[in-house]
This record gives structure tokens, sequence and C-alpha cells, in this order.
């Protein structure tokens, strides 16, 4: 009984401390894209100062800027700015898959997904968005503990090889982020976004990949296996498959850009050895585009 | 073993393997290379893809080649491969094998090539199964006929003596010669000895006699002679050649009282010469210092000499009571002194208050009354330590008071008033004359001349003590010369003058021979060994046969006349030699040591070193056999494309090259570039080791912890703090040094505070942390601060002040009067602003140093205060609750300050005109 409890709480403190760094990280990736919030920019019902307009009529006497108004003969109405909260769901590819990086010096995909999809979380949460994952287990919510559930959701790592997208659970008109390689099949990808784009839902696709899958540098005879363990493919010359494989990625990456442009999502690809930074900002300001 | 020109095998017919290499050829061939398992999630894609010809890669002809050429190599090295292999009809022979060896120390510069030809002799004898015998001629041990296989495990405690064999030794072994027929080999040293003739003439009689000699130069040193203030040293060779140069070494302590070499110089050979000298004028101190001549790179007892006591020259003061006469010399009462002792002995002039400090050996008082009583006193603590002081009578002394009633301490003796004259124009008697020596007297067995006569002398007092104290008499019975002994010191007064005008004792040899036995000098010459017969002396140090120095106090002492006249041999080896109160050196190679080459008779075989050494290469086959399959490693990984997923870790690779490769500098050159890569890629505080583990460990977290709050806080991105030694390591690569002070850390070497100076002088700054709170104010007295000052005193630091008010380290990124860690003392110490700073009207702060501050010093223990461990978590408690973590808050903030300080230098000082210059553009 006690080995159990010691193990779990040992177990607990492990994944704790990978935690705190995950976060630190997104947190850091965050900080360098402080756009502040982003208001609506126009009038409306919120917190912050929009502008003084002239009184129109219609407008109620409770509405006038009596100080600003005192200086001088007309009367001024102060307008604030129209801040809406917007939901966005996020889904983080927890396959196995993405545990993989080509050169130990690059991060894993999982990684670097993660990073960017938690540290977009940071950046929606401060804009005063409520973010969450898609399907039931995190309904978007606003404030920093939500920061601290994302985390603690994108430290699970899936058992699958490939995973489909969860599309269940989504927020008509909400927005969504899909962070994965696609690697997978593609058709659960496509009915996940057809679903999403039925109920109104506009997002972001990001396709992470490792240089190595991207270039396929390799030679000889070679037997590739996925990180499951449940698919092998074996060759006697690798480098002659090359141009076939990096001809399938093509096409791959096609169906993603037309599947989006059907559904009105926006798609960008990211590779690990590329500056985490850029694919944040892409990210966040295809969020912001997409509020319009 | 079979043959093949300067190649034999011992084991030819594995060379059968070679053909079954073309077998292999083809089964390599055959065999594709093992495919690669590899991880890679885009296997989805490669689903359903044919390859599209089904041959595989073939292992390349190149590779294949390097392989037979491995197994080739292998085959070869098993087989046994010698080169130049022994030739056996050059040594042929069943019977058993007696090894002669001289042994002596002519054969020590090249034993180490005497003793591997000696072990290829019994390799080949093990070969043929030879029994051998090994006679060393230096000490001759039974002859016992064992198996070549035992002896070469002895080889290495076979070593020469620094003696040659004597007759003695010689017939010895001739008697120790086995009733069986054997061959001999002798290993000669090269010398010519008469007693080599009846040994050859035994060793004949037995069987064939093969003589060893080497062809080597062989040098000897002889005793160093003192003459006329240089030292004259001869170096001797064997055998005449063409000019050359060698090298002279003098040994012995430094005046720390380390072994050093204290002077060396070169001695050159002219051609066809036989012998070189060398003279050197050494200063009196530093010759004295020496304890050994060697001839440089020679590993032998003969070219080495040991100075003795006849190089050590005492220091004598001479001091009369009169000067007054000049001119008339041979009146000055210290004329015959001087005459006799000069020679041996450095003089001293001068008063004696002016001499003592100089700590003479003996001084001479002569006709000198009255001592003053500081003279006296540093007089008597001077004898306490050993000194001697030797006093002559005179007019003066006669005539004085001194130690009349009671005895004076710087008098052996009392005396009586006025002394006496006899045998002169005004008085009763003949002059008289000596009488022989006592039992107890040093001066025994001196032979009295019999035209020394006394005319006057002070006369002695009739004391109990009296007859214990004279140590030579007059005829009637009267004291000549009188000792005292005073602590390790004595006091020895002869009662007549030191000239000629109370006695003809100074004009005598005699005196000379009382000085010299009184040790007031050493002799030059080594003396008679009549004059030693019956004393016995110790063995302090004694030479071995490779002229190395070996403590001698176990062997037996040996009696004085042996000790001059002996030969050499176990009984006396060469050596320094202690008596009472001198001590005498008996060196390998005097002037009387004949060097002549021995010329053997034309029926002996005689055979030198330069025959080629028989080298087996097995070994080095095999070790290519290994290169060539590395290289086949490295190659078949090349091909199946594995190489590329190692080229990440090709640093792995380049340290194993550099493990093959004997290159420490270059792996040297890569850390150091390591290093000043991981520096300079990006920020880095660094923390200066202290030797004390546990401190070094805080230091490290609390520039982790302060590196740490500068990545969340600022723009300031600090990679992992390094930890610096100030010896080994750059220091121009770190902004902040953070030199925590421990007393007992070491103090930096010169070239380090060199280092340092130059770091402070360009820039760097370095925080220095008594950790101490800085309780008693500025450095001034806790251990801390103290080995603070030591430590900071070589560096270049400038005129300090406490933090002034307006400091721009108060504002560079936080706003901060107060600056703790653990603790929260009073002074943090800065660069001092220049006198004329002043507060310019209407600006918040005066226009203060234009530089970053070279040194911050305080007592707060920072790192203590910002040591996080790896989770983030404080590794020290601060103070209580909130305001504990108030106080790590207002430290980090220092910390976060302090680098911004360091990195945009008077940045915010100069933000005191931001007013000025927007007033300028509003206009």
């Amino acid at each position: 009984m006690t080995s159990t409890v010691t193990q779990l709480r040992q177990r607990a403190q492990e994944e704790a401390s990978r935690f705190p760094a995950l976060l630190a990280r997104a947190e850091q990736l965050a900080g360098t894209v402080l756009l502040g919030e982003h208001g609506r920019r126009r009038a409306g019902f919120g917190d912050d100062f929009w502008q003084y307009r002239p009184m129109r009529p219609g407008d109620s006497y409770r509405k006038i800027d009596w100080r600003r108004s005192a200086r001088g003969d007309d009367q001024f109405v102060r307008e604030r700015e129209w801040q809406i909260a917007q939901s966005v769901q996020l889904w983080v590819d927890p396959g196995a898959s993405m545990r993989f990086s080509s050169n130990k010096d690059l991060p894993t995909k999982a990684d670097r997904a993660r990073v960017i999809a938690l540290a977009a979380a940071v950046l929606l949460i401060r804009g005063g968005e409520r973010v969450g994952l898609t399907g039931w287990k995190l309904p978007p919510r606003r404030g920093d503990v939500q920061i601290l559930r994302l985390a603690e959701m994108f430290s699970e790592d899936g058992e699958e090889d490939y995973a489909e997208p969860e599309a269940r659970g989504m927020l008509p008109h909400a927005k969504a982020v899909f962070v994965s390689d696609f690697l997978g099949d593609l058709d659960p990808v496509e009915a996940a976004l057809t679903k999403a784009a039925d109920r109104g839902v506009r997002g972001v696709v990001l396709q992470v990949l490792d240089p190595s899958e991207e270039s396929f540098p390799f030679q000889g005879r070679t037997i590739f296996e996925s990180i499951g363990g449940t698919m092998a493919h074996e060759t006697l010359k690798a480098g002659e498959l090359r141009q076939r494989y990096l001809d399938r990625l093509a096409e791959r990456k096609a169906r993603l850009q037309s599947l989006c442009n059907l559904t009105g999502w926006q798609y960008s690809a990211h590779r690990t050895d590329q500056s985490a930074q850029s694919a944040l900002l892409w990210l966040y300001r295809a969020m912001d585009g997409g509020h319009g | 073993m079979t043959l093949f020109g300067v190649l034999g095998f011992t084991t030819p017919w594995l060379l059968l393997g070679l053909l079954a290499l073309p077998i292999l050829w083809v089964i390599l061939r055959a065999v594709p290379p093992a495919p690669i398992r590899r991880m890679f999630p885009g296997v989805v894609l490669l689903l359903g893809l044919k390859d599209d010809d089904q041959i595989t890669d073939r292992t390349p002809w190149w590779l294949l080649l390097l392989r037979i050429l491995a197994v080739a190599a292998v085959i070869v090295g098993l087989a046994g491969p010698v080169l130049n292999p022994e030739n056996e009809t050059e040594a042929s022979g069943d019977g058993p094998l007696l090894v002669v060896m001289d042994a002596s120390w002519a054969s020590a510069g090249d034993w180490r090539a005497r003793i591997s030809a000696l072990d290829g002799l019994l390799a080949r004898a093990g070969r043929d199964g030879r029994p051998v015998a090994i006679l060393r001629l230096t000490n001759p041990e039974p002859v016992q006929f064992l198996s070549s296989e035992v002896l070469r495990t002895r080889l290495s405690g076979l070593v020469p003596e620094a003696w040659e064999p004597s007759a003695d030794s010689v017939s010895r072994a001739v008697e120790l010669l086995p009733e069986v027929r054997f061959d001999s080999y002798w290993m000669s040293d090269g010398l010519n000895r008469e007693i080599r003739a009846p040994l050859q003439a035994a060793l004949e009689a037995k069987g064939r006699v093969t003589v060893f000699e080497s062809p080597r130069a062989l040098y000897a040193l002889e005793p160093a002679r003192f003459e006329e203030g240089k030292l004259n040293l001869t170096l001797r060779r064997l055998r005449e050649g063409p000019a050359n140069e060698v090298f002279l070494v003098g040994h012995g302590p430094d005046p720390a009282g380390n072994p050093a070499v204290l002077v060396r110089s070169s001695v050159a050979f002219e051609s066809d010469a036989l012998s070189a000298g060398i003279e050197l004028a050494l200063p009196a101190e530093l010759r004295a210092r020496i304890n050994r001549f060697e001839i440089e790179g020679i590993r032998s007892a003969g070219a080495v000499s040991l100075p003795d006591d006849s190089l050590r020259r005492r220091e004598i003061a001479l001091i009369a009571g009169r000067e007054d006469r000049e001119g008339l010399e041979l009146l000055s009462p210290l004329h015959y002194l001087h005459r006799a002792l000069e020679p041996n002995a450095d003089l001293l002039d001068g008063a004696l208050m002016d001499i003592l400090p100089a700590n003479p050996d003996v001084i001479v008082l002569a006709d000198v009354a009255k001592l003053t009583g500081s003279e006296q006193e540093e007089l008597t603590q001077w004898l306490e330590k050993g000194g001697m002081l030797l006093r002559f009578a005179g007019q003066r002394l006669a005539a004085s008071d001194v130690s009349r009633e009671t005895e004076d301490p710087m008098m052996p003796v009392r005396l009586r008033a006025g002394g006496r004259t006899v045998g002169g124009a005004m008085s009763w008697g003949e002059p008289k004359t000596l009488a022989p020596f006592g039992e107890d007297s040093p001066f025994l067995g001196l032979p009295i001349p019999g035209d020394v006569t006394v005319s006057s002398q002070v006369m002695a007092q009739p004391d109990p003590t009296l007859a214990d104290r004279v140590i030579a008499q007059l005829t009637d019975g009267t004291p000549l010369v009188t000792r005292k002994r005073v602590g390790q010191g004595q006091i020895v007064l002869f009662h007549v003058t030191a000239n000629a005008e109370w006695s003809t004792l100074p004009l005598s040899g005699l005196f000379v021979q009382m000085l010299e036995r009184l040790a007031v000098y050493s002799a030059a010459s080594t003396p008679k060994a009549k004059d030693l017969e019956g004393t016995i002396w110790q063995p302090a140090m004694v030479l071995d046969g490779f002229g190395v120095l070996r403590d001698g106090g176990t062997l037996p002492g040996v009696a004085g006349e042996d000790l001059i006249q002996a030969a050499l041999g176990p009984d006396l080896r060469p050596g320094l030699y202690q008596g009472e109160d001198r001590s005498i050196a008996r060196n390998v190679v005097t002037p009387e040591t004949e060097l002549t080459p021995m010329q053997w008779p034309a029926n002996v075989t005689v055979e030198g070193l330069n025959r080629p050494e028989e080298t087996p290469l097995a070994g080095w086959l095999l070790a290519l056999a290994i290169g060539l399959l590395l290289i086949d490693v490295i190659a078949s990984l090349a091909l199946s494309g594995r190489l590329r997923a190692a080229r990440a870790n090709s640093a792995a690779i380049l340290a194993a090259a550099m493990l093959i490769m004997p290159h420490d500098a270059v792996a040297q050159t890569q850390d150091d570039d390591a290093l000043a890569i991981a520096a300079t890629a990006d920020v880095v505080l660094a923390h200066v080791l202290t030797g004390d583990a546990k401190l070094d460990q805080l230091a490290a977290a609390g520039l982790r912890g302060l590196s740490d709050s500068l990545f969340f806080r600022t723009s300031v991105e600090p990679a992992k703090p390094m930890a610096i030694d100030l010896e080994t390591d750059d220091l121009a690569f770190f902004p902040l040094l953070y030199w925590p002070i421990t007393t007992d850390q070491p103090t930096p070497s010169a070239a380090a505070y060199a280092k340092l100076n130059t770091y402070l002088r360009s820039g760097g700054m370095i925080l220095f942390d008594t950790r101490d709170a800085d309780i008693a104010g500025f450095g001034a007295n806790t251990p801390n601060g103290r080995k603070l000052q030591a430590l900071a005193a070589p560096l270049d630091i400038p005129p300090l002040e406490s933090v002034p008010q307006d400091h721009v380290l108060t504002r560079t990124f936080y706003l901060l009067q107060e600056f703790p860690g653990r603790y929260t003392g009073r002074n943090v110490w800065v660069e001092a602003a220049p006198p004329d700073a002043e507060l310019i009207e209407g600006m918040p702060f005066r226009n203060l140093n234009d530089n970053v501050t070279p040194v911050v010093i305080g007592g707060n223990d920072w790192a203590s205060a910002w040591a996080r461990d790896e989770r983030g978590n404080p590794m020290v408690s601060l103070g209580s609750s909130f305001s504990g973590e108030r106080q790590r808050e207002i430290a980090y903030r220092f910390g976060v300050n302090l680098v911004m300080h360091v990195l945009t230098g008077n940045y915010k000082s100069d933000q005191v005109h931001v007013p000025a210059l927007l007033d300028r553009l509003g206009n």
C-alpha cells in the first residue's frame, strides 16, 4: 500500500518537475510576443477607454462624461472599447509519432508542439480569451489556473502511433488550433475539419515536422519503423526512395492546404529546427486575423 | 626458425593460412551488409513503395581489400616474424654459458645497453637450451647455472658497483669458477687492468671466451681542487677522439634548502686530448653550498665528484688592539696570522660589532684587552652558537686589569699582573722552549721544532680549573695555550703575541699546524694516512654505481688510515665520510686513477654494441590489423549510412581519434575552444573556485538563481553559470566574476594575478563577497576581511568608497538604496567617484564615473540569498517569513542591477541628460 502511494507520489513529482519546465519555456516564449490585450478596436461594452465623441441625439444623459464636457461647451460621451471573450480550443497531437527527433540537439515534435500551443494559450488567456481543449476533457475557461491545467493535460502522452484529431465538443463559432504532424490518415482530419466548419468554427492547422522527415537523408539497407512499432518497411536502397517519399509528403501537404482552403482554416508547416517564436507569431497573428 | 633474408618466422607453417584469403574474398562479397533499424514516423508515406532493383549494395572492393589485408596481417603476425633474428652460427654452442661482468663504475654509463645486449644473449641461450650463470667481478658470488628464463627475470636487479674489481676479488672469482667446461662471455668495461690476464687464462682453460666491449666514450671527473681562489676541475676521457663539449654541473641546496643546480658550465675537449680542465671562480658562500659536481647526462659514479671540507673556506675575522703602527708590517700583530690564514680562509677586517652579524667562524683578537658590555654580550651569544674566539696576549693585555681578580668571561684563565720576561737583555734565564704536548691536548703528535722559544708571556693565576684548561705549556710548566669551552664554542688564549715580539712561535711551521689542529681553518690538502691513525670515520653519504648519493648511515665506520690508503671496494665505498670536526670525501676517480683502454689479445673475439637488435614484428602486425579493422568499422558505418546519425556525435569520434593520436595539445585547444564557445554563445556569469566544495556549490547555485531571475525579468538571458579556475581558465569571456572569500583558499599565482589585472582593466567586474556581514567595518578585522585584503593586494584596484546615494548601481534596473544578501550589511564598496563630480543644478544625480566599477566589495553573502536548486526552490532560508522573502527579492534586484550595470555601463547615468535633450529637441 505504502509502496504504491510512494510510487504514485514519486511519479507525480517526476511529472511535476517536467511540467514547470514546459510552463516556463512557454511563458518565456509568450513573453517575446507581448502584444497586450487585443481589443476589438471599436466601441462597445468593455472596461477600457476607447474614445470621447460628441453627444448625439439619442444618447442618454447618464452617458455624458461630465468631467470632459465641463472643459468646453460641447457635451461628450465616453465610449468604452468593445471587448468580447472568445473561446479557443486546442488540440495537440498526443500520438507516439510526435515523440521523435532526428538529432539529440533538436526537441521532439511533441515537445515543440506543446510549447507553441501552451505559449499561444498563455497569450490568449492574457488577452482575456477563454482557452481549453477540444473534446470534453477541459472546456474553455479563463484565468491563470487554466494555463496550469492545460500544461498538465499536455504532459500526457498517448499510446497510439498516429492520433486522430478530437473534434467533439466544439463550441459553435469558437476558434480552434490543431497542432500535429499530420502523418497519420488524413480522412479523420478531413472529417474533423468539415465538422468544425459546419459548426462555424474557424481555426488554424499547424503541421510540425522534423527536418529528417522533410529531407529523408537515408542511405543503404534500412528497416523503417514507426515509433509505436506497429508499422515497418524494409528497403535495400533507402536513397532511391527519397524522391518518391518527398512527392508523397508534398501531396499530403497540398491536401491539407486545400482542405483548409475549403473550410476557411489557415495552414502552416513548422520544422523543429526553426525557431519556435516565428511559429508562435504566425499562430497568434492567424488567430487574431480570424477575429477580423 | 625459418629465415627469409633479414626476416625470420618462429612458426612459418601458419603462413599457409594466407591461402585461405581468396576464399574469404568470395564469402565476403556474397554477404550483403546488415540492415539498420531506424525509428521514423514518416514510414506511413513509405508503405507500398518498392525498390527498383532487388540487388543490394555490394561491399565495395576497397573495403574487401581492407578486410583481407587485416586478416593477412593477423596471419603473418601470428606466424611470429622477427626482424634481424640473432644468427645462430654466431654463438653456437651447447654447453653452459658463463657471463662475466666487470660491473664497475665504468660500465654504468651504458648499463641499459649492456643489459639489453645481455637480454638478447640470454634469449638466444634460452632458445638453444643452454644454462647460464652470471658472475660480477666487483662482487663475486658462487657460480650457479640456471635456465636463462630465470635469469632474465633477474636482469633488472643487476647493477654496477661504484668501484673496480680488485686483485682480491678477481682471484676469488677464479676460485669460484665451476669444474665443468663452459663458454664465457665477458662484458668488459673497457678499462685496462693487469688483473684481467689471470682470469682470462682461467676462462680460456674452460672453453671459448667472447668479449663484449662498448665503443661508447667514457668520461670521468676528478675531484675539485682549490687553487688561488678558484676551483679547478679536470675531466678525462678514455679514448682520444674529436673535439667535443660536455657540461659540468654543481649541485647543492639553494638558499631555501631545496636541491638545485648551482653552477653549470661547458667543458670543451680538444681533439685528441685526453683531459680538459675548467676553472670556476665562485663566491665563497656559493662554493660552500656545492655538495656534488657531476658531468651532465652521464650516469656513472666516475662522473661524480664530491667535495669535502677542503673546498669549504672558513671566515675568520682579524681584530687587533692597535693599528697605530702603520708601515711596520713585520711588527703588526696580525701579519703572521694573515700569512698563515690567507691561503686557506676568507679573512674579514673591520670593527667587532660590524663583523659579528656576518657570523664568522673564528674571531681573532690580537692583544685586545677590554671589551665593552654590548660587545661581550654579543660575543657570548655567538660563542654559544659555536663560534671560536682566538685571543693573543700582548703589551696591552699584560698591562690591563682584565681577568685579574675574577675570571673574565672572555678569558679562559685569570692572569697575573704584568706577565714575565725571560732570557731578554734585562732579565735572567734562557728563553723557554715548549714542553711535549699532553695526552688530551689537541696538538698531540705535532713535532716540536727546537728553535721555537718564548721570551715573554702572560702568566696564568693558579686556579683549580687551570690544569684542565692548559693545552700547551712551556718546559717550566707555565701555560702557553689555554682553552675554555663556552656553550658549543670555545675561547683559546695564546699567552704570547701573534707576532714575533714575544716568541718565535709565529715564525715556525708549528704555529700553522697548531692553528689547523684548532680547526681555525681546514687544511687544503687531504691529510696523510699517518695523521688519521686510530680514528674512525662514519660514511655519511655513499655513491652507488650510477653516481647517485645514498645515505651511508647504515654502513660500518672505516678506519682513518684505510680511508686514505685502501682501494675502494665493498668495505670502503666512495662517498663522504664524517669525522669529529671535519669530513673527507673518497671519490671514484682521482688524479692517480689510470684510464687506458684495454687491448685484448688477438685470439679473443671482441663484440660491440653495434649489431642490429632482434626485433619481433608480431605486435606491430597485430596492431596494424586492429587499426585496419577500426578503419573498416568506420568505413562500413559510412557506407550503410549509419555514420550520418553519428555525425551529431562527431565529438565522440573525434575524441576516439584523439585517443589514437597522442596529441594532448590538440585536445587541449579543443577544450579551450569548447569553453570559449560555451562562455561566449550567451551571457555567462562566473564564480571563482575557492577550493571549498560546499561554498563553490553554493556560489554556483546562487548564480543560477540570479541567472534565472535575469532570464525572467530582463532581456538578459544568461546561460548556465560557470566555475572559473583562476590559474587555468580564460577570464576574458565573463562580464562578472563572483568571488566568495574563505580564509583558507589558495592565493593565486603571479600569472593568475596578471590575468586578473588585465581582466579588471579591460572592463571586467569582480564581486568580492567576504560573507561575514562585514560586521567589523570594511575589511578591518574579520578573518575573511583580512584574507580579502591579502588576496586583493596585488590587484589593480582603484580608490573605493561606500556606494553613494546617486551611484548608477542604485538605478540600473530597479531603484534601490540597500543591497542585502543573506545579511543586510551596511556598506558595499565601489570605485570612488572622481573628486570633481558635482551636482549640476536641476539634475537629480551627479554626473558620475564614466566607467563600470571594476570591483564591488561587500560581505552580505549574496550567493546564499540568490541560491536556488534545480527546481527553483530557495536553498538558504532567509529571515522570517515575509520579511525574509522581501529581503531575497531585494537581493535579486541588487543582482539584476549589478548585471545590468556591468552590461550597460553608464547608460543609466547618461539618463540625467534626458531632460536637457528633450528640452533641446522641443525648441
